[in-house]
């Protein structure tokens, strides 16, 4: 458990990054607190009660990623935390694609969340796999908190050779167009998990991590 | 749609940028996290450091410049230069590179495309390839150990074999244009990406924004890398963007949020 934050604030939230070893972590902590939380590393499960919110990112396998979260009991602590409504979650990239019940990479297994599965973008139409760089994103809900002023067509940084293709539309809280339409962001209870990176997606990036924290940050006291 | 990427490289020495990038708004022309944060202040898409000295000392000085460019820039960094083994990329990953580029050591070791790509995901693993026309008939043999040394191996049939061990990106340099101002080579860079389905980023010789419109039209190149003609402040990341739109090609543009009051 490493902290990365600036120090313990009583006014910051305090955001868990799970960390089960895969990819660049640091971008997403960093984002996070950019943008006002304090972040914690997380290696395996540690008591409730002292986080605020709950961040999976990842980039890589799926299947060492699934691995991984067994192996270090993140995985029934995230089940736990979205089951009982605990706070917000986010994931990123990888953390998207865990959510679903099944994946085509490897044939694993994910954390069933979300009902659906993942797939590879079809290989016979001349698509540059990974898809990869700044794509426009249309947002199914515009007066959702979280696209707070963000707009259709704002451009945002993917990496990635899966998508996931839930089976309920009503999660679908974004949409990108790489050979297929493809839900790059989804959205339920608790949950909002965006296949692309906002934490590389500059401006219109910490924005999408602004929205998030939003509800957690302090509102302004007029008598202080 | 997909855009196509403006990808500024940044040669660093030292923990220093050398082939002074001359941008009127910096005190320090040196300092790669005061350049990695103009350039994306200019809208760049992504950027690259390239490690040019690579001894094991200055890696612990590009882990700290790494760092604290990550710290202010939110956007994909990929550093390459030196990078030997799966500890190296790890190294470079968690100070919070995204993507690290592999040349020497995967033409020595190609199996550290495989265990890299395998470990970190092909998204991460970008194979650079430097590149050298042999005779006159659409043939380029790969370069070693920053270009001193001809491998004898096929350009094609490298990248197809590092993109199948895993390599997500191929970062491809002409050695015949590098340096020149005279274009990308065009024939080299189509050849490439109609040679692999991964992503191919052009480099070496641009001089004019034409040249960046002809590598990416012509020779289908999926991204452009340039050095001097954005660090020379010749044009500026904009400027390439509005060339590129006129041309019909896609690009991002930054939108500004408002400053909340």
């Amino acid at each position: 458990m490493t902290a990365t934050g600036r120090g313990r604030s009583a006014l910051r939230p305090r955001v868990a990054v799970l960390d089960y070893g895969m990819g660049n972590l640091r971008s997403v902590a960093r984002a996070l607190e950019h943008e006002g939380a304090e972040t914690v590393l997380l290696e395996r499960p540690a008591p409730d009660g002292q986080w605020d919110a709950l961040v999976l990112p990842g980039v890589g396998a799926l299947g060492d990623c699934m691995v991984g979260l067994r192996q270090s009991g993140l995985d029934e602590w995230i089940r736990r935390w979205i089951g009982e409504e605990r706070g917000p979650f986010l994931g990123v990239c990888l953390g998207l694609q865990a959510l679903f019940e099944h994946s085509e990479e490897g044939a694993v297994a994910g954390l069933g969340l979300l009902r659906g599965r993942v797939r590879h973008f079809p290989r016979d139409r001349g698509l540059k796999i990974p898809h990869m760089g700044w794509n426009s994103v249309r947002f199914t809900r515009p007066e959702d908190p979280l696209a707070a002023r963000l707009e259709d067509g704002d451009q945002f940084y993917f990496d990635h050779s899966y998508y996931a293709e839930p089976e309920d539309p009503e999660v679908v809280w974004a949409r990108t167009d790489y050979g297929l339409p493809f839900a790059s962001a989804v959205r339920s209870g608790p949950i909002l998990a965006t296949q692309f990176h906002p934490e590389k997606s500059q401006e219109l990036g910490l924005q999408i991590y602004q929205n998030f924290l939003h509800p957690l940050l302090p509102t302004p006291n007029l008598h202080d | 749609m997909l855009s196509r990427r403006i990808i500024p490289c940044l040669d660093v020495d030292a923990g220093r940028v050398v082939k002074g990038v001359r941008f009127r708004e910096l005190r320090d022309a040196g300092d790669p996290v005061a350049i990695a944060r103009a350039y994306q202040e200019q809208g760049a898409d992504e950027l690259v450091f390239l490690d040019i000295t690579a001894s094991s000392d200055d890696r612990a000085i590009l882990r700290a410049v790494v760092e604290a460019t990550a710290s202010v820039c939110f956007m994909p960094l990929t550093v390459g230069g030196g990078l030997r083994s799966v500890a190296d990329i790890r190294s470079m990953l968690q100070a919070g590179a995204d993507k690290v580029s592999l040349n020497t050591a995967a033409l020595h070791d190609p199996a550290l495309l495989e265990e890299s790509a395998r470990r970190f995901g092909s998204s991460c693993i970008v194979l650079a390839v430097d590149a050298r026309r042999t005779g006159g008939n659409g043939k380029w043999t790969v370069h070693s150990h920053g270009g001193r040394r001809d491998t004898g191996r096929d350009v094609l049939e490298w990248v197809r074999e590092g993109a199948a061990r895993g390599a997500g990106e191929i970062l491809l340099t002409s050695m015949d244009c590098d340096g020149t101002g005279e274009g990308y080579d065009v024939e080299l860079t189509r050849a490439v990406s109609r040679a692999v389905s991964v992503p191919v980023i052009a480099s070496g010789g641009a001089g004019n924004l034409d040249h960046l419109v002809s590598v990416l039209r012509e020779g289908e190149a999926d991204a452009v890398l340039a050095a001097s003609i954005f660090h020379f402040g010749t044009y500026t990341i904009p400027q390439a963007k509005d060339h590129l739109a006129a041309a019909g090609l896609p690009v991002r543009r930054p939108r500004r949020l408002p400053r909340e009051s």
